[in-house]
């Protein structure tokens, strides 16, 4: 029996993530979360809530950290997409290192969005302060640590010299 | 520290570099080829009788596979035997908004939502009731057959009568705690695979892989062997994810009837719903005392809000009395608690399980009671401390104690007495100690069994396999018991493979709730990993032509004491055993040993060691706003030894974390059954502004029977730090503020009545009723009379 095709418009799409060209045919409704986890199979990038409230999805589009849940992928075609499978090369990014080190992670599925900002800040700001970490980690929910070992280890992923 | 090479020394744990990375897969990574997905179809209403369900146009939309509801799945469940009072799909009536009646299964996840919305009920509104007191009105009809009183508790140890009447000074407090959510990051999902063989496979963000595996068998009518249960990782449990929730036997219903995986994730608005979380809870505290602060007696009753299904409330009732005599030596004691069904979401074991709310009560009580006997409130603990090795009158047996310990650490390092009462107003100092189980001593269903179980597998190339079946929910479960073996056998953590949390390969444990997993399962490991070091030494023995018991486990070899030149490599030790014994596998189990006093309910409560936690915060009160700001908090924590320092100094730090919510921000809150505000934004949860500076001291009281001495510390390090918040506002502004969370419109109320000369507290003022049943008396351990 040949299963009926639901009735979604779909889109082409051409999305450069992690340095990688991606041409894919997704519905024309999905965010680029989706599109990212269910499309390229990239399930690093995290969803918590489809609201753009908890941060567990913060990508960057062109350095910029954003929300990939209130994203639709048409809007960022071409653009240089960074998720957390990008981060790492052969060793584990600086900013990694220390969220590994300093315990600043638990369950770990607010980690990559939590990374993905912090490294946005530390791109435009090599020495922040803990304020300025601060800030730049407000959208990101975290439930497990209190978020004190995680400004630690953005600090002293800096401090270390950011790579 | 010395003794050890592993144990003792904060260390990354083994998992972190795959969860830093995004490798780790949790349920909602999975995907199987043909997968379907599962979207479940909800009451929109708290209260109704279910007249009709049409299920024709969702069947009819093009990618539907399949559609069941309350018919398919007849059989009860629930995760405690006593209250077997859930469905999957509800067949006659629904009892909070969010009850599941349908289930759907359609091609991807657009269709299944598309198809969910076409299924057609049609309802017949009942009367619903919000509240303790309305739900102990009488009702046209009960949300469940027995009634809405889902259970009393009254017991009495000693003679309550007797305490209150050589006391020279009685009060009583009224206090209420509001209800708030587990909010884990991670929404529930599962993922289910049925086979033609019979044969299925479930992967769940779930704390307890046992529980579900029962349940599974027991709704599904298959037996437990052909079902195979895996945690997945867990992102974020606190207790949300201990229970069995419909979705999961939904997707495996699904997946049985279709042929195909099906997958199920909730949206955080079903999180809100699925709850589980803690108990709006009333409370209500007499004690009688010496006129030099010596308590009598002490009465405590609670009245427990539990949402429309049982879920764990019965142990959360009990729970809510149990515990409050384990930081004093209280004489004489009388605890009277209900449990009440309502029309909302259920309410389950939210870290700290029940216990929050009487610590919550007691020590803000004992702040009250401290000024008015003229007394510090440090003072006033340290005159009725619980000793070390003890019975408590309700029959606890208290071991290692490092109480008194932890309240001259935080004492000393906050400067609690040089500030309290002293500071400027605006800003005040609060104190409060705790005390919690590590691990209950009964599991949730009756049986004689280990509750923790592992085996260890090594073989030639030094490979060595550890196979448990705890689920690590974030806490590092995982890196503690490869450290626990790593230990025994002179390797480093990471040389230690895990499996984890799969009912086909790994032997049965109980599962991640009741702060059990290091203690229990660390134990069964520490017993496995020793008899798999006594193999190994045998066959290192007879190579090395020396006496088994004067081998060293050290650095990756095995060597003759003294003489670290006679030895073999880690591979050629176990290779030299497997010629000797044959294949290398060695076993563990852990039951805890029995300690239920003697009465019915002595289940709840018992526990093979105890931490203690003691905490100063420090607050800022802004009058004008009525905003409160933890500035810092000190806090204590008795662990009997830190198994891996920087893991504990984290479960100190996420307690705080999740208490401060609990104090100031937190509320699951209804209005006529729908939740207020069901998602991330209107939840206020403490983001990292509202984080307080955190100066976590560890206290080592070594317990004699936890691995190599420690006890918990995922739960206990909350407790202290709601109390200690409310009594800091009262230092910082002198208003009594008896509720949580304290939200700037209460705090400014009491303020404005603080300055019309009123009284200015804000609490609850009336008992709801107090229809406990008949008095159980129970006679006191030996000592106390």
């Amino acid at each position: 029996m040949v299963e009926p095709l639901p009735p979604h418009a779909v889109t082409p799409l051409t999305l450069r993530v992690n340095g990688t060209t991606f041409r894919v045919v997704a519905p024309a409704s999905r965010t680029l979360l989706e599109v990212l986890r269910e499309d390229l199979g990239l399930t690093g990038t995290k969803h918590g809530c489809e609201l753009g409230e908890c941060g567990a999805c913060t990508v960057l589009i062109d350095g910029e950290p954003a929300l990939a849940c209130l994203v639709l992928p048409v809007e960022v075609q071409g653009r240089k997409i960074l998720t957390v499978e990008g981060l790492a090369g052969a060793a584990l990014h600086p900013l990694q290192q220390a969220f590994v080190d300093y315990g600043a992670l638990q369950c770990g599925y607010c980690t990559p969005g939590m990374l993905l900002a912090a490294k946005a800040l530390l791109d435009r700001r090599p020495r922040p302060t803990r304020e300025e970490i601060a800030e730049a980690l407000s959208g990101n929910l975290c439930r497990c640590t209190g978020y004190l070992r995680i400004v630690e280890a953005v600090a002293a992923a800096a401090e270390g010299g950011h790579g | 520290m010395g003794e050890f090479a592993v144990i003792g020394r904060p260390r990354p744990r083994p998992d972190a570099a795959a969860r830093a990375t995004g490798r780790t897969r949790y349920a909602g990574d999975l995907t199987l080829p043909g997968q379907l997905w599962c979207r479940l179809v909800r009451s929109p209403l708290p209260h109704a009788r279910l007249a009709r369900i049409d299920t024709a146009a969702a069947r009819a939309l093009p990618g539907v596979a399949a559609v069941l509801t309350g018919r398919d799945l007849p059989t009860r469940y629930g995760i405690l035997p006593v209250s077997q009072d859930e469905e999957v799909l509800c067949s006659e009536k629904v009892r909070y908004v969010g009850d599941p009646v349908a289930a759907v299964a359609a091609v991807d996840e657009e269709t299944a939502a598309q198809a969910a919305a076409l299924v057609q009920v049609d309802y017949v509104p009942l009367p619903a009731v919000f509240s303790v007191d309305d739900a102990l009105r009488p009702e046209e009809e009960p949300i469940h057959p027995s009634g809405n009183l889902q259970r009393a508790v009254a017991l009495e140890f000693g003679d309550v009568e007797e305490g209150f009447q050589v006391a020279a000074y009685v009060r009583e407090d009224l206090f209420f705690y509001d209800g708030s959510t587990h909010l884990p990051l991670e929404e529930h999902a599962v993922l289910a695979s049925y086979t033609p063989e019979g044969t299925l496979t479930v992967w769940s963000s779930t704390q307890t892989p046992h529980y579900l595996h029962r349940a599974l068998s027991r709704v599904l009518q298959m037996p437990m062997e052909r079902i195979r249960v895996i945690a997945a990782p867990v992102g974020g449990g606190f207790g949300g994810k201990s229970d069995v929730l419909n979705h999961e036997i939904a997707a495996a219903a699904l997946s049985r009837v279709t042929g195909r995986p099906v997958k199920c994730v909730l949206t955080r608005e079903e999180v809100f719903y699925a709850h589980r979380g803690r108990h709006p809870t009333v409370l209500w505290v007499r004690s009688g005392w010496t006129a030099d602060g010596r308590i009598t007696a002490l009465h405590l009753r609670t009245w427990l809000d539990g949402g429309a299904y049982g879920s764990y409330g019965v142990a959360t009732t009990y729970y809510s009395g149990a515990l409050a005599p384990l930081t004093y030596r209280i004489p004489h004691y009388r605890f009277e608690g209900m449990r009440v069904f309502t029309n909302k979401p259920a309410c389950g074991p939210k870290r700290g399980h029940g216990t929050p709310q009487p610590r919550f009560a007691l020590e803000c009580h004992l702040d009250k009671v401290a000024q008015e006997l003229g007394l510090d409130p440090v003072d006033l603990r340290r005159r009725n401390l619980v000793a070390p090795f003890s019975t408590t009158v309700n029959w606890l047996r208290v071991t290692s104690c490092g109480l008194e310990r932890c309240i001259d650490e935080v004492v000393g390092a906050s400067g609690f007495l040089g500030k309290h009462r002293r500071l400027p107003r605006g800003r005040g100092v609060g104190f409060a100690v705790s005390g919690y189980l590590s691990g209950a001593g009964l599991p949730v269903y009756w049986n004689d069994l280990p509750h923790s179980q592992v085996h260890l597998a090594a073989d030639r190339s030094g490979r060595v396999t550890l196979f448990s079946g705890a689920a690590d929910i974030g806490q590092g479960s995982d890196a503690i018991l490869v450290a626990t073996a790593a230990e025994i056998l002179g390797l480093s953590p990471e040389e230690i493979l895990l499996v984890a949390g799969d009912t086909a390969l790994t032997p049965i444990d109980l599962g991640s709730y009741s702060s059990r997993v290091t203690f229990m399962a660390g134990n069964a490991a520490l017993q496995a990993a020793q008899r798999l070091r006594a193999l190994v030494a045998r066959g290192a023995a007879a190579r090395l032509e020396a006496a088994a018991e004067d081998l060293v486990f050290a650095k990756r070899r095995v060597f003759v004491r003294g003489s670290p030149d006679r030895g073999l490599s880690w591979p050629e030790a176990c290779a030299a055993a497997e010629a000797t014994c044959g294949p290398l596998q060695a076993s563990g189990a852990y039951t805890p040993p029995r300690l239920a006093g003697p009465y019915k309910g002595s289940g709840v409560g018992p526990s093979p060691a105890y931490s203690f936690s003691a905490c100063v915060a420090q607050v800022a009160v802004d009058e004008e706003t009525g905003e409160v700001r933890v500035e810092k908090v000190w806090l204590a924590h008795d662990i009997g030894r830190a198994l891996n320092p920087l893991l504990v100094r984290g479960q100190i730090e996420g307690s705080v974390y999740m208490a401060v919510g609990e104090a100031l921000l937190e509320r699951q809150d209804y209005r006529g059954g729908a939740h207020r505000g069901p998602s991330m934004l209107d939840y206020k949860s403490p983001t990292v502004y509202e984080m307080p500076e955190v100066e976590a001291i560890l206290v080592e009281s070594v317990d004699p029977e936890g691995p190599f001495g420690a006890k918990e510390c995922g739960q206990g390090p909350l407790l202290p730090v709601v109390p200690a918040i409310a009594n800091a506002i009262y230092d910082a502004v002198g208003v009594r503020v008896d509720e949580v969370p304290v939200t700037p419109d209460m705090l400014l109320r009491a303020l404005d009545r603080q300055r019309r000369g009123e009284d200015a507290r804000v609490g609850p003022k009336v008992q709801p009723p107090a229809s406990f049943g008949p008095l159980t008396r129970v006679r006191r351990p030996e000592g106390w009379a």
